[in-house]
């Protein structure tokens, strides 16, 4: 490639961040702007008896109040769960769930109303333990009325193949282990932040801090009663998601409502406290799984049993539950498999997704038991986990079909460079090395919501001026998307980066994109963005071909030129564009991405389905202080396979960032809660590493060129946290001998394991 | 409380600016001067993202009092962008890719420039305890890390 496609590139809107100059959401204002806050509820799980907001309404400089009964449809990011109210109606589920909203002119005359809003609660039986979930309740205890048999239970994920629980038990090496997780969060830096306006054609603008526009936009209309084609989502600069903002989210619905009633522009941002107790986050999850192997080290069959604590609310919880079982079936071959995962209603926080979604706490269960069967056979943990790789082009038990897969080369790099065969199990007592891989979808293969269109449409506008604009409706979150469109069409059209811009994210300019969820948009948005830049090209090749009588498949674009190899013809980028664009003018040509038709005929077969997968492997030295019980992570060596690298400098950033947020849920991060209410909703108490806490890293990016991906592209933003915490807790059984079953491994739990091994 | 007129200096022009005394200057710079380059992220002073220099030094600007700030230099990530060229901790940031949402950037900027004053011969291990006050949840710290150590390297030339 002889562009920009696989060059470290520095992100286009790096200039504008590091200057201050990038507009977040929190950072637009408008003239006559009203400032929004809410009541939240201070019960866990209780009836509304009375709710009197006529004080609120009548105090100075409060522009308008409202309640659930204002907008009482019921939305959700699944059309199977929609099962949340932009606000409380009739009943609270959580310590913090909102119950009125007041506009205001100032931020303190709205903060200042919502202390004289009146309410009256009648307390229900909260449920916070997820276990009290599982059992019969009355039908009034019942956190929402469409769960069966009378208990809280949301979503039962079971799939079986071959019988595995037969295997397991007459297997002569089987370990179980039990597990058990803390809820972790997102803690991105910029809190949430919705703008809405209400504008003069009856038209609604709302800009906002999130992740996927297009759901957005089809909430709003779904809540406000507003037809899609009088609504525009604009996603301006955002400062972090990590599924954290990939929900349409009550505030949302609200700031919009109000903009319609006020007809005045409406903010709306959130304290720290609200981000956190707005959550989405990881599941608190226990897990008790089982696998067997045979004694050449082959694994015969796994099976585990998973009970989620899904908060208030559905969230993706749904899938969540799928994805904690369906993304064990790779990288390793197993052909007797099993899983049921239970996601419990309870009166919390709800969760959602978070990167990794779904299978970080079973990823994390499997490393560390393969751990314990190497231990079991004597085997080295690298040459049991080399046994049992899923082949390349293969199937895997729930038909997952696998394409590209560099799993032995990332596993044979991160153990030569880590020196693994000379110091594993070698280290003086207290310094220790862990092994652990992954695997992760790279985009979902089916839509959330069904439809006949494709996932992805990318326009790519040729005009006077030279410039390739590329119209997306993907959503750049930090993880670099406005750069890889830029990258692509130079690439096609061989011009220089600057000749191409961007507009995305906005749902009335661009088109439809689902948004930045399940490490989608490298490889969909850019096989779109791929086709569309490349048919300018074929236009441009056609008419240049014509004028210059030449055939157009002997026009080379390059270095911003059109030549042909000897060069007869040798054009100026902009004499291309004149002479492409005679007659005809302006012009835009689109590209879109379909999912290959995948997957088998049984029910829940759709779940974890994809296009391409990403594979992994990491080793974690670590020290452990035996006296005080705390975990060191001194290096990580972890090698990627993201297919191909288009931007190595974006891929090496979220490998990083991946291990930044695994050695957290490691050692340090846990929503922590007391009576359904939050204890620790603030940056002292919720402990995200800082840059002390930041290990050496050694970075490879494995390439293993995906036949489907655009140049071989697959996902880098999500696979590379799998690894992390089993090479951690794997490495900490090398150091002190003590399995660490529940995360996060905080002194206090190495202590006491270590006083038990004693 | 009594609002109150107040003098402030920042980026080099004054600003008369009507101030409550329990106001932080993140609030006045974002809220009343649109000064919105300075992010807020936590407000409760954890996360290093409103950093500001007041008289050289940075501050969080979510802990500070504006009216404590009368008559000193009030300088924002806006006055270190004034200049037509990147100031080498920007360029770098860019380069190195020390950033990626770019919302703590602004206060990884207003510290570090500042630490590299003071200790131009920081190595990494110094370089981390220098910019440990300044969460960010996209990059894991290394290019960032990366960035100010080559900062550091011009700045010296």
């Amino acid at each position: 490639m002889s562009g920009p496609i696989g060059k470290p590139t520095p992100y286009i809107d790096g200039v504008e961040k590091v200057r201050g100059q990038a507009m977040y959401t929190d950072d637009y204002k408008l003239p006559n702007m009203l400032y929004l806050t809410f009541l939240r509820s201070t019960e866990s799980h209780a009836k509304i008896k009375s709710l009197d907001i006529s004080s609120a309404k009548s105090y100075p400089g409060v522009v308008a109040v409202a309640t659930g009964k204002d907008i009482p449809v019921s939305f959700g990011i699944l059309p199977i769960s929609p099962d949340e109210t932009a606000m409380a109606v009739e009943k609270v589920r959580y310590n913090g769930e909102i119950v009125a909203a007041v506009a205001g002119k100032t931020v303190e005359a709205a903060q200042e109303a919502v202390k004289n809003i009146k309410v009256e609660y009648e307390s229900i039986t909260a449920f916070t333990d997820p276990h009290d979930s599982l059992e019969k309740c009355n039908l009034e205890e019942q956190i929402h009325p469409h769960t069966k048999d009378g208990k809280n239970i949301h979503k039962t994920a079971e799939l079986r193949f071959n019988e595995p629980e037969k295997e397991l038990e007459t297997a002569k090496y089987k370990q179980t282990g039990f597990f058990k997780f803390a809820g972790v969060t997102h803690a991105f830096t910029e809190p949430h932040s919705t703008l809405a306006i209400w504008n003069g054609d009856k038209t609604l603008t709302v800009i906002s801090a999130t992740q996927v526009p297009h759901y957005l936009h089809k909430n709003l209309s779904k809540v406000l009663g507003l037809p899609l084609h009088k609504i525009q989502v604009q996603k301006p600069a955002l400062g972090g998601g990590f599924g954290g903002k990939s929900d349409p989210f009550p505030h949302e619905m609200i700031t919009a409502y109000m903009a319609m009633k006020t007809k005045q522009p409406v903010k709306c941002t959130f304290s720290r406290e609200e981000v956190f107790i707005t959550h989405h986050g990881r599941h608190p999850t226990e897990m008790s799984m089982s696998v067997s192997c045979d004694n050449s080290g082959k694994i015969t069959a796994l099976d585990t049993d998973i009970i989620i604590d899904g908060g208030a609310y559905g969230s993706f919880g749904v899938v969540t539950s799928y994805y904690n079982g369906v993304l064990l079936q790779g990288p390793y071959k197993i052909d007797k498999f099993g899983f049921r995962t239970r996601r419990a209603y309870t009166n919390k926080h709800q969760c959602g997704a978070m990167r990794g979604h779904g299978a970080v706490n079973p990823r994390y269960a499997v490393e560390v038991i393969l751990d314990m069967l190497a231990q079991d056979l004597n085997m080295d943990p690298c040459d049991l986990r080399n046994k049992n790789f899923l082949p390349e082009n293969s199937f895997t038990v729930g038909e997952f079909r696998i394409t590209s897969n560099g799993v032995r080369d990332c596993l044979d790099t991160v153990r030569k460079k880590s020196d693994w065969d000379k110091r594993y199990g070698k280290l003086p007592y207290g310094r220790g090395l862990g092994i652990a891989c992954g695997f992760f979808i790279s985009g979902s293969a089916l839509p959330i919501i069904w439809n006949r269109y494709p996932q992805t449409v990318v326009h790519a506008k040729l005009d006077f001026d030279g410039r390739i604009v590329m119209f997306s409706g993907a959503s750049e979150i930090g993880q670099g998307s406005d750069t890889m469109l830029v990258q692509i069409a130079a690439e096609e059209l061989g011009i220089a980066l600057d000749y191409v811009q961007v507009e995305v994210a906005d749902t009335k300019t661009t088109p439809v994109d689902l948004g930045s969820y399940s490490s989608r948009v490298t490889f969909m948005v850019g096989n779109a963005a791929k086709t569309a830049s490349s048919n300018i090209r074929k236009e441009m090749a056609k008419a240049i071909g014509k004028e210059k009588n030449v055939s157009p498949d002997k026009l080379i674009f390059a270095n911003s030129r059109i030549q042909t190899q000897d060069k007869s013809i040798d054009l100026s980028w902009e004499d291309g564009v004149e002479i492409a664009m005679a007659g005809r003018g302006a012009f835009v040509e689109s590209g879109h991405y379909i999912s290959p038709k995948l997957g088998g005929k049984y029910k829940g077969a759709g779940a974890g389905l994809s296009p391409s997968y990403s594979f992994g492997a990491f080793i974690s030295e670590v020290t452990v202080n035996s006296d005080t019980g705390e975990v060191n992570v001194e290096k990580i060596w972890a090698a990627h396979d993201c297919g191909k690298a288009l931007n190595p400098l974006a891929v090496e950033g979220q490998i990083e960032g991946s291990i930044h947020m695994g050695i957290g849920q490691a050692l340090t991060e846990e929503m922590r809660y007391k009576n359904g209410q939050q204890m620790n909703p603030n940056f002292f108490d919720y402990r995200i590493p800082s840059s002390v806490d930041t290990p050496d890293m050694d970075i490879s990016i494995i390439e293993s060129n995906d036949p489907e991906g655009p140049y071989g592209a697959k996902e880098a933003g999500e696979g590379p946290i799998h690894p992390v915490l089993p090479s951690i807790g794997n490495a900490v059984y090398d150091a002190v001998g003590i399995r660490m079953m529940e995360l996060p491994m905080t002194p206090d739990k190495v202590l006491s394991k270590l006083k038990e091994m004693s | 409380m009594k609002s109150k007129i107040t003098k402030l200096s920042i980026n080099g022009f004054e600003h008369i600016v009507l101030v409550n005394p329990d106001e932080t200057l993140v609030f006045t710079l974002r809220e009343r001067l649109n000064f919105t380059g300075t992010k807020k992220c936590c407000d409760e002073g954890t996360c290093g993202s409103c950093t500001i220099l007041v008289d050289g030094i940075p501050v969080l600007g979510c802990l500070t009092p504006t009216v404590r700030c009368v008559g000193k230099t009030i300088i924002t990530i806006e006055g270190i962008s004034s200049k037509e060229d990147l100031h080498p901790v920007q360029k770098y940031l860019v380069k190195n890719g020390g950033l990626q949402c770019g919302f703590c950037t602004p206060g990884v900027v207003m510290t570090a420039i500042p630490f590299l004053d003071e200790h131009p011969n920081a190595n990494r291990e110094k370089i981390k305890e220098g910019l440990s006050g300044n969460l960010c949840r996209c990059t894991g710290y290394k290019k960032i890390i990366d960035a100010v150590e080559n900062a550091g390297k011009e700045l010296k030339v």
